[in-house]
């Protein structure tokens, strides 16, 4: 092989590495992104089950209800009509109560309206709630200042 | 009184920061000694006030002066001391003063150990320090001010953030703070050779030791967060993809290949025009990273409360920075000489795939971090990247560079001998395979495809070892000629040999904890007795404690192996009361290098609570050989100071010969 073709080689193989990272991202993509939705969204255009999805609103007053061993149950709801019952094993986050911020991830189990979730994340300190959670709040005219958050809640 | 001179004395470094910023530019241009001098002494001014400054709000911090709202927001008079000390960056304006105060603390070390550094390089370098400080002393001033006053002063504070109450903010931001902050340098270097339109190998001499010294720091600071997110989040995870980690694992994958691509200039003096652009990459990822944390954009334990104002400022300091590092680099670089030929098969040809796979690993860590906000400021719509993605997209990349590492130091520059290479490290590669199967075996359970992952780890580390071996020529020659060789290497090779092994090291506990790793959540109550990775845990009880801020629930476990009580450990849920915020402490128990971590759930209606007990096998391997590696850092550097003096003295002994230290125009 002549010097030009050696470094022809090498740039084709940097950009073949290049081109497979591209094509891995893509296909990674496709295969593991949650999209976020709230209980009014899942309402308007429902999910197939077994889709990944997050699931966000707040924690129903008075939904929580505790199975046997560590299997929780609760709803999250976010002031529409449109509650989803959620499904969840495991040991839930300190900072997970009723009527605070929740986000969870996980499917529809087939043929049910019941989502199990494998993820729960929720905070509640004076300046943190769950973003996408708190955005669609102040949206719906439901954000409430005050309930733990003193005066600085300026998320 | 001593709050407002605080103040003053950062007004005061903003002022010194602004002359430094012009002054020695232009002493640079016209040859000016007396200008150029003013760097020195003014990085040295400056590093003095911000000090002062930082000195100042811990002093507030330390006799807990409510009135001064960043201590009011964020301490109690009941708070221990450390974390009342550490508190002073457990928050967004205490974070970006450190954030300052080491930037000026690496621009008053250039300042103090770059005297060998040619007059104007050293001149135009502290500048663009300068110039980064100032953006970021008004960023500071403007808009997170933390020596704003209240009035009337509250009697009492509002806490620190409990989860921050912990020995590991004292370690781990400063440690963080030392590896990105110290990138600035690399950046400074860069953009001063591309304002003198001049680089060679001497200007890779000269960045290679405070690259090391940026890279090892940020290695110990992202352990030591991945150590501190571990044992007290209490979620037995040791690394999330939290956008967060990302921001600061970002630099250090920049900064890695910086590193190297660095080595590849200093010796060859090729690759020069791509090693700038590292340099001002790796710094950008690190201002970024800061965006990312400190605008708000990103919720998570690191994004203090933040108001839109931060955003958009960082945002312009970002942009003005890296856009025009950029731009001076697009218009400067094709004006800098081509380096050194060289035959794919070389060092210096390893070092470029080591390059190619660790900026691309580092691209698609960016593009997972930044798509969700992209997407979300273009479309509305939300989505969140998880650790699948990562897992995949990086998992897969960094795959073939464990493979690599190895053949790299023991390839010649120039022209190397792959065969020759793969017939030294053929034999590594069967006793790497042999001892995962056994290590397999002996931990039965989990996919037979972990054994590749963990060969992959044993590989880096006997390949560490071979390299060694061969250089020494031991089996070769006599003993003691083998004993002098080994001890007649440099510390660099040293330095390489156990930055590799700790990679190698890391990469064997991340892949035992995936692979062997059991997890157990079960309902227990007082007196019963539960299995979990060999040993058997007793739960003795409950009972209730207080601290100096919270009150506990905490239960006590007795460990048992083969009926003898071997350790016992607390597990507790605490609330901090004045926040009300709780927060879990996991009880962790270390048996060599696995660890048994309990953690406590909710109590149970019939007097029960559950427990979540994991097994972690070999999970110390993971932060050991980081530890490892930052050593392999700091021995290589050990060499690099040594080194760093040595142009000069060549330069003395033969003036002529070293062209490279006469000023540029």
């Amino acid at each position: 092989m002549t010097r030009k073709q050696k470094r022809l080689a090498v740039i084709a193989g940097g950009m073949g590495f290049i081109a497979a990272a591209v094509l891995l991202v893509m296909f990674a993509f496709s295969q593991s992104v949650a999209y976020f939705y709230m209980p009014a969204d899942l309402a308007k255009t429902p999910v197939a089950p077994e889709t990944r999805i997050r699931l966000g609103g707040l924690v129903g007053e008075g939904s929580v209800v505790r199975g046997a061993g560590s299997t929780v149950e609760f709803s999250v709801t976010d002031g529409s009509a449109n509650a989803v019952k959620v499904k969840y094993t495991g040991i839930l986050p300190d900072l997970f109560r009723e009527g605070q911020g929740v986000v969870t991830e996980g499917m529809f189990a087939p043929g049910t309206n019941v989502f199990t979730a494998d993820t729960v994340l929720a905070k509640h300190d004076e300046t943190y709630m769950p973003k996408d959670v708190a955005d669609r709040l102040k949206q719906q005219g439901l954000w409430k200042e005050g309930q733990g958050q003193e005066a600085k809640a300026t998320q | 009184m001593i709050i407002e001179i605080g103040h003053y004395a950062l007004v005061l470094a903003l002022a010194t920061a602004l002359i430094l910023s012009v002054v020695p530019v232009i002493g640079a241009r016209r040859h000016d000694r007396a200008m150029m001098d003013v760097a020195t002494i003014g990085s040295l001014a400056m590093f003095a006030l911000v000090v002062f400054s930082f000195g100042v709000l811990t002093y507030a911090h330390v006799v807990s002066d409510f009135s001064v709202e960043n201590v009011w927001e964020n301490s109690h008079s009941l708070v221990p001391l450390i974390y009342k000390y550490s508190g002073v960056w457990g928050n967004h304006e205490g974070s970006m003063m450190l954030w300052l105060l080491i930037l000026t603390l690496f621009s008053a070390l250039v300042a103090v150990f770059g005297r060998n550094l040619p007059e104007t390089l050293k001149a135009n370098v502290l500048a663009v320090q300068a110039w980064i400080s100032v953006a970021f002393t008004l960023f500071i001033l403007l808009t997170s001010n933390p020596f704003l006053r209240l009035d009337p002063a509250p009697a009492e504070g509002r806490d620190l953030n409990p989860v921050l109450q912990d020995v590991g903010l004292a370690i781990h931001p400063p440690l963080l703070y030392l590896g990105y902050v110290g990138f600035s340098v690399c950046f400074s270097f860069a953009v001063a050779a591309l304002l003198e339109g001049r680089i060679d190998a001497a200007w890779a001499r000269w960045v290679r030791p405070w690259t090391l010294a940026a890279w090892t720091f940020l290695t110990l600071g992202i352990a030591m967060g991945s150590y501190w997110a571990y044992y007290e989040l209490g979620w037995g995870g040791w690394w999330f993809w939290d956008p967060v980690e990302n921001a600061s694992f970002m630099p250090w994958l920049a900064g890695t290949a910086l590193l190297h691509s660095a080595l590849v200039m200093e010796k060859r003096e090729a690759l020069k025009i791509w090693t700038v652009l590292l340099a001002i990459l790796t710094f950008s990822l690190s201002l970024m990273g800061t965006f990312l944390v400190r605008s708000g954009v990103l919720t998570s334990v690191h994004a203090f409360a933040s108001d839109p104002s931060r955003g958009v400022f960082i945002l312009c300091i970002l942009l003005i920075f890296i856009g025009g590092a950029l731009s001076l680099f697009a218009f400067r670089a094709p004006k800098l000489a081509a380096g050194g030929l060289f035959a794919p098969i070389s060092r210096e040809g390893a070092l470029v795939v080591n390059n190619l796979i660790l900026t691309v690993a580092c691209g698609t860590v960016l593009t997972g971090t930044l798509y969700p906000l992209l997407l979300e400021t273009l479309t509305g719509d939300k989505i969140s990247v998880g650790p699948p993605f990562f897992n995949l997209t990086f998992g897969l990349l960094m795959a073939p560079l464990i493979v690599i590492v190895p053949f790299g130091p023991l390839l010649a520059w120039k022209r190397g001998d792959l065969l020759g290479a793969l017939q030294r490290l053929y034999v590594v590669a069967g006793i790497a395979f042999a001892a995962a199967l056994i290590f397999f075996y002996l931990q039965h359970g989990g996919p037979v495809l972990s054994v590749l992952g963990l060969a992959a780890g044993l590989f880096l580390v006997f390949g560490a070892v071979a390299d060694l071996w061969y250089r020494a020529g031991i089996g070769k020659v006599a003993g003691n000629v083998a004993w002098r060789r080994l001890s007649g290497l440099s510390r660099s090779a040293f330095g390489t040999a156990l930055a590799h092994a700790g990679l190698g090291i890391s990469v064997l506990g991340i892949v035992a904890v995936t692979t062997f790793q059991t997890e157990y959540v079960i309902e227990m109550k007082p007196g019963e007795t539960t299995d979990a990775g060999g040993y058997s845990l007793h739960f003795d009880g409950m009972q209730p404690a207080t601290g100096p801020n919270y009150t506990e629930e905490r239960g006590h476990f007795t460990i048992r192996r083969a009926g003898v009580a071997v350790a016992d450990t607390w597990s507790a849920k605490r609330l901090y009361t004045a926040r009300q915020m709780p927060t879990t402490e996991a009880g962790i128990l270390t048996f060599g290098l696995s660890q048994l971590y309990v953690s406590l759930g909710d109590a149970t209606k019939d007097g029960g609570i559950v427990v979540r007990i994991w097994w972690k096998p070999f999970i110390l391997c993971i932060w050991g050989g980081a530890l490892v590696m930052a050593v392999g850092g700091l021995v290589s550097l050990s060499d690099r100071r040594l080194r760093v003096g040595a142009p000069r003295r060549k330069a003395k002994a033969a003036k002529p010969v070293e062209p490279a230290m006469e000023p540029a125009e």
